[in-house]
């Protein structure tokens, strides 16, 4: 099996399984009971909390659990909404988010908030002069995604963070779902960047975990109210196994991470310059984008359909995003925003490659690829 | 270039006479036991006026922050020194202003020579290294009356010495040159806060805590010696002396009427911290009592129950308002553990209404249902006393416990 579809999961890593599996059964307490086995649950939460932070470079106070990257964005563009409201209710965001972001405005939308979208180039990134234009008065919130799922375009981050400091009163959220590891996020310190959202899953931790990071001093009201979990942030009693093991698992992201990084650009490159020999694939990544993720397209056959072939030969990639690739929602796709017409955008598949991924298995890929091209050429001659 | 050393003044010190040498050399053994073990390369030298701590590339930032906490320290110069030629000492007033220019706007140079031989007198050195200065920095003015910036000159027989900052200290006493007291350290907010005042007034501190398990929890032990860890922060370490309560208090709560319970607890509180006190050579009891705050606190019952004993209780917060204790807790990083919600003894067995105005012959008349003597021998043969210093902070992780998890 050749599994290309990471952005959309990976495969649990052995060892973090193996310490949400000890966890489980060791430290079963829930860490706000009294007793002896609620303490230890207590100092492993804060030894995990404090592994992140500092493998991040950022205080402990400033991680939050959650239950993934949907929660993450809900809470942060709504907690802020929330704590804001009073000074604005103006947000500016991207025409490249991901669901969880865009249908959070959509929320707010209907409740009366005025969101701005800023276009993209066809590179799938947005202008800083655009976002700087965008800026008003009434504006709370800026959220911008940093890795795009789709396309795995980057926003200038940089860039916007300078443009930010001159508005010290904006929260500016990034999602980086798809970016830890994988690109530079400047996070602590005096990075302008006040939250960023991550979800377990994308690095090999397990599924219905997440964390996010706030900056200190800056208010974020909670959506989940309840028994004061989190400093009274985020209640529900904590998911303790699930959360030792993302601690693991961001610790294993951050091992060699720059020759993993190299690696994955290798399998890209490879794969990039192989699919651009044939007349009849049209790549949409853009050139400088992350190291993980190639979105392409064969003319004429529609995504699913190339994903099926593939699938019986036992290679796994998806369309675009495996959150729309169900719903076909081609509008608010990234490819529309990047001017790419529907029919040409319905072609598109994504491969996103782990460090896991070896070159062996991308020539494995390419040799199964020429197989369908082959194929569908058959059927539409 | 970084500074190499750095200056040390006394405060009230330099008003001692005779006994000055003894202050100097207690502070000197505090700046010492403080240092000792976080940067080994520190040389302590002390004198009648000043004291001196070579850095020997120990961060300088670091150790400041760590002599601010010194009681008996006024203030602290980070001091460059060079070599004793003009073009070494204008490099230097370059260097040492260079991260204040973003800051400061004018500045003047202040040149004092002790070793007279040195080819420069002190009008040319001001102006050769002011005009360096203003050179490398075009913003920078040169302002006599009222310089946002004063960088000091001293011309030495082995060097020049220079300095721009003046740094401000704890002040106070050095810790241990007023004997030795013993202070009664509940978890509240308070207690903390008298420990540190009686500490920068030279009190060697020891901490008296009374545990009644299972009524209080071991969190709130914890949460004790945590704060004692805090308050080692000022003198090096302190002494933590548990005392075993649960038996007096369940005596208390059978026999005492309920309006008396508080009156007679803390009455046999003083006279078991009094007793430890005799035992370990202190001269004082120290409290955080604040005049009128809760039941205990009203003169009435300061008389019943300070009729135990003669000893000296010192209360430093005796006039202080609430908002001025937690002020000071913020400042010596108590007040967080402090609101802790954990049961003290303090809290348990306590009656919704206590007498605000124990009556004293009712104390000692109800008090004969105790056996207070048998009580109190019993407690004093179970006392823990352990020492707790500044990084025994507990309620951080033990990271061996997890290894190999995360």
């Amino acid at each position: 099996m050749i599994y290309f579809d990471n952005s959309a999961t990976t495969k649990i890593a052995d060892s973090v399984l193996e310490t949400y599996k000890k966890v489980s059964e060791t430290y079963f307490g829930n860490p706000s009971s009294l007793h002896h086995l609620g303490d230890l649950s207590t100092q492993l939460l804060q030894q995990s909390r404090l592994q992140i932070a500092n493998t991040l470079g950022v205080k402990a106070e400033e991680i939050y659990f959650t239950s993934g990257g949907t929660e993450g964005d809900n809470w942060v563009i709504k907690g802020t909404a929330i704590e804001k409201a009073r000074f604005g209710k103006h947000i500016i965001t991207t025409s490249v988010e991901h669901p969880a972001v865009y249908e959070s405005m959509k929320q707010l939308e209907m409740l009366g908030w005025e969101v701005t979208y800023l276009p993209v180039n066809q590179e799938g990134v947005i202008a800083v002069e655009d976002l700087k234009n965008a800026i008003r008065e009434d504006t709370v919130l800026v959220s911008i995604i940093a890795v795009n799922n789709e396309v795995g375009s980057l926003q200038p981050l940089e860039e916007i963070c300078a443009l930010l400091k001159n508005y010290p009163n904006i929260h500016f959220h990034v999602d980086a779902v798809q970016a830890l590891g994988l690109i530079d996020l400047p996070l602590g310190g005096n990075s302008r960047i006040d939250f960023a959202v991550f979800s377990g899953h994308k690095f090999k931790a397990p599924r219905g975990i997440g964390f996010i990071y706030a900056k200190e001093g800056r208010q974020l009201a909670p959506l989940l109210t309840g028994g004061g979990q989190e400093k009274n942030k985020r209640s529900g009693t904590e998911n303790l196994p699930a959360i030792a093991a993302m601690s693991r698992a961001v610790r294993l992201v951050f091992e060699e991470v720059d020759q993993k990084k190299s690696h994955l650009r290798n399998l890209q490159k490879k794969l990039r310059a192989y699919l651009e020999t044939k007349e009849k694939v049209t790549i949409f990544s853009p050139k400088d984008h992350a190291p993980h993720i190639l979105c392409f397209g064969i003319d004429g056959v529609r995504g699913e359909v190339t994903v099926h072939a593939l699938e019986e030969k036992d290679i796994y990639i998806s369309t675009t995003s495996a959150c729309s690739s169900r719903a076909l929602d081609v509008d608010s796709s990234t490819l529309h925003a990047m001017g790419v017409p529907k029919n040409v955008a319905e072609t598109a598949n994504r491969v996103s490659f782990s460090a896991e991924n070896t070159e062996e298995e991308v020539e494995k890929f390419m040799e199964k690829f020429d197989e369908i091209l082959h194929q569908f050429e058959v059927i539409n001659s | 270039m970084k500074p190499t050393q750095l200056m040390i003044r006394y405060g009230e010190l330099s008003t001692k006479g005779k006994n000055i040498n003894f202050f100097i050399d207690r502070l000197g053994r505090n700046v010492k036991n403080a240092l000792e073990g976080s940067y080994p390369n520190v040389e302590i030298s002390w004198f009648r006026d000043r004291m001196y701590v070579e850095l020997n590339d120990e961060p300088s930032d670091e150790v400041v922050e760590r002599l601010q906490d010194i009681f008996g320290i006024q203030t602290i110069s980070p001091v460059l020194q060079v070599e004793k030629t003009l073009e070494a000492a204008k490099e230097g007033a370059i260097e040492i202003v260079r991260p204040f220019v973003e800051e400061a706007k004018s500045f003047k140079i202040n040149t004092k020579r002790a070793d007279h031989d040195f080819e420069y007198d002190t009008m040319e050195l001001n102006r050769s290294l002011g005009s360096a200065v203003a050179t490398t920095f075009p913003n920078f003015d040169v302002k006599m009356k009222d310089p946002d910036l004063t960088v000091r000159t001293e011309v030495r027989a082995d060097g020049i010495y220079l300095s721009v900052e003046t740094i401000q200290a704890a002040g106070g006493l050095p810790v241990g040159t007023a004997g030795k007291g013993m202070l009664m350290l509940s978890g509240g907010i308070d207690s903390p806060v008298a420990g540190y005042l009686s500490m920068k007034r030279g009190i060697d501190v020891e901490a008296v805590h009374f545990a009644s398990p299972p009524y209080t929890s071991p969190k709130a032990l914890q949460k004790a010696k945590d704060l004692t860890a805090k308050l080692a922060r000022y003198s090096g370490q302190v002494p933590f002396i548990e005392v075993p309560f649960t038996e007096i208090q369940e005596q208390i709560k059978k026999n005492i009427p309920e309006g008396y319970i508080m009156t007679v607890t803390r009455r046999m509180m003083l006279r078991l911290t009094d007793l430890i006190r005799e035992q370990r050579g202190g001269l004082a009891i120290m409290n955080g009592e604040s005049l009128g705050q809760v039941a205990s606190q009203t003169l009435e019952s300061m008389l019943a129950i300070n009729e135990v004993t003669a000893t000296p209780i010192l209360r430093p917060l005796v006039a202080m308002d609430k908002t001025e204790i937690v002020e000071i807790a913020q400042k010596i990083d108590t007040y967080e553990l402090s609101i802790l919600p954990f049961e003290d003894c303090c809290t348990i067995f306590t009656p919704p209404r206590p007498k605000t105005k124990p009556n004293l012959e009712k104390v000692i008349e109800y008090e004969k249902a105790l056996d207070v003597e048998g009580l109190i021998e019993q407690a004093m043969a179970g006392l823990k006393i352990e020492n707790i210093g500044p990084d025994s902070i507990q309620n951080q992780v033990d990271e061996e416990l997890f290894e190999g998890l995360l």
